[in-house]
């Protein structure tokens, strides 16, 4: 499969990328890993005019782990899934990481082009929504952070303007007995999430705080399942909690339905992987 | 011959230790420039969506699927392919003489690919457990062997004592 014709540059710097995008906001397409748009070339599902190259900017690349913690959006899953201190601070990244795709995709792909792509299967989204990260955006009018549970809009549509440029993800640094857990059903054929499910709480004196659940897979974007967490706040995590919260997750959820899940198996399936996510904390 | 109309982007690239310069289209894949334009078919365009991994090559120290990488992008960089291994026809690479040695293949056809995976994995972890050979080789689909043979090569290395570079 060969993609219909396209120009491409190289970006040399943010501002480049931000410039000639602005040129031409419609027909030019970012790449940086390229591996959901090279397939979506292939298939010939979109013909962008200009593939603005943004993989040599610098300010885009790195994970930081400081008083708070800054991913690059250039930062690739392999990136990711090897980062020591990333994992001993936030596992969940570890977690998600080792179920994306295989290991030689998962060395080209990157967290921002999951991010702005915003796959409704994607993983990232529900696990940057269960951390509370902000997504750093830059566009001609400067920067600007949006809270992750307010980036994804709808399938594949993102709160990113055709003229801005995901260039971090910042991420709050955890509060002591923070606990993780990233859980998918994953498809047999293409490894995205038929569901996912990130949770992210702190347990102290057996009592659960700070809970927060993001989902992927089962509704056209990723969500924060809030009533979940405010049932789990403030009380144990029982199995009885637990099978609640999962059950007010669901009646949040409008689910998908296609040839490999229907909106009623995926519902089950969500309820059952947050009851085991949830579940696998009890113990830890 | 080098096209240098407007819709051609001349790239450099350092294929198997060997400096190549070609001018391409921007939407060329990176595994038709190494076949068609190189010569360099023992990399296989087998599946070319990016499941199947015959196509993989090592680009900069990382095992890449080649049908899912523009050329272009890859300008600039150093590429070892199947061919890089065993030059000249000289000695097999462990991981060759591994899959040789343990039959680990039937037609042939995802070896390559198969084989610069397991360079990978190998280097990442040179003892892996089944269970973490399956998955370091999630990446690449065999439809003769049933994976058995090439699990045993894989972890014949490891008992030997192989290099992997």
């Amino acid at each position: 499969m060969i993609p219909a014709s396209f120009d491409y540059i190289r970006a040399t710097s943010l501002a480049h990328a931000i410039g000639l995008l602005q040129t031409d906001p419609d027909g030019s397409k970012l790449v940086a890993g390229g591996h959901t748009l090279i397939p979506t070339l292939k298939l010939r599902l979109a013909s962008p005019a200009l593939l603005i190259d943004i993989g040599g900017i610098s300010e885009l690349k790195g994970i930081e782990v400081a008083d708070r913690v800054r991913i690059g959006a250039l930062t690739t899953h392999a990136e990711l899934l090897a980062s020591e201190p990333l994992r001993k601070l936030l596992p969940i990244f570890y977690q998600a990481a080792d179920l994306i795709a295989d290991p030689q995709v998962r060395n080209r792909g990157t967290i921002g082009g999951s991010l702005a792509n915003a796959d409704p299967a994607a993983d990232w989204p529900a696990v940057s929504i269960a951390l509370h990260a902000e997504l750093e955006l830059a566009g001609p009018a400067g920067r600007r952070h949006v809270a992750a549970k307010d980036f994804f809009v709808d399938i594949m549509t993102t709160a990113l303007g055709h003229d801005e440029v995901l260039v971090a993800i910042h991420i709050p640094y955890p509060n002591t007995g923070a606990q993780f857990r990233y859980r998918k059903i994953r498809h047999p054929a293409s490894g995205y999430a038929v569901v996912g499910v990130a949770v992210a709480l702190r347990l102290q004196d057996g009592l659960v705080s700070e809970a927060a659940i993001g989902i992927t897979g089962a509704t056209g974007r990723a969500f924060a399942a809030d009533s979940a967490s405010a049932h789990l706040n403030g009380k144990p995590l029982s199995s009885q909690n637990i099978a609640n919260a999962a059950l007010l997750a669901c009646e949040q959820a409008e689910c998908l339905s296609d040839g490999y899940a229907s909106a009623d198996y995926r519902k089950h399936l969500l309820r059952t992987e947050i009851i085991r996510a949830l579940t696998s904390l009890t113990n830890a | 011959m080098i096209d240098t109309d407007e819709k051609h982007h001349v790239v450099t690239i350092n294929v198997n230790g060997v400096r190549h310069t070609a001018s391409v289209e921007a939407r060329k894949l990176l595994v038709h420039l190494l076949r068609d334009d190189f010569g360099l078919t023992g990399t296989h365009v087998g599946c070319d969506t990016s499941q199947c991994g015959a196509c993989t090559v090592d680009i900069d120290g990382q095992a890449v699927k080649s049908c899912t990488v523009l050329a272009v992008m890859a300008d600039g960089s150093s590429i070892t392919t199947i061919e890089g291994l065993a030059p000249g026809g000289g000695a097999l690479h462990p991981v060759q003489a591994a899959f040789h040695e343990h039959h680990a293949l039937q037609c042939g056809f995802c070896t390559p690919g198969m084989i610069m995976a397991v360079r990978q994995l190998h280097a990442q972890n040179p003892d892996p457990t089944e269970s973490e050979i399956r998955h370091g080789l999630a990446g690449n689909i065999c439809r003769c062997t049933g994976y058995t043979n090439i699990i045993r090569a894989v972890q014949s290395l490891a008992s030997e004592g192989h290099r992997h570079d």
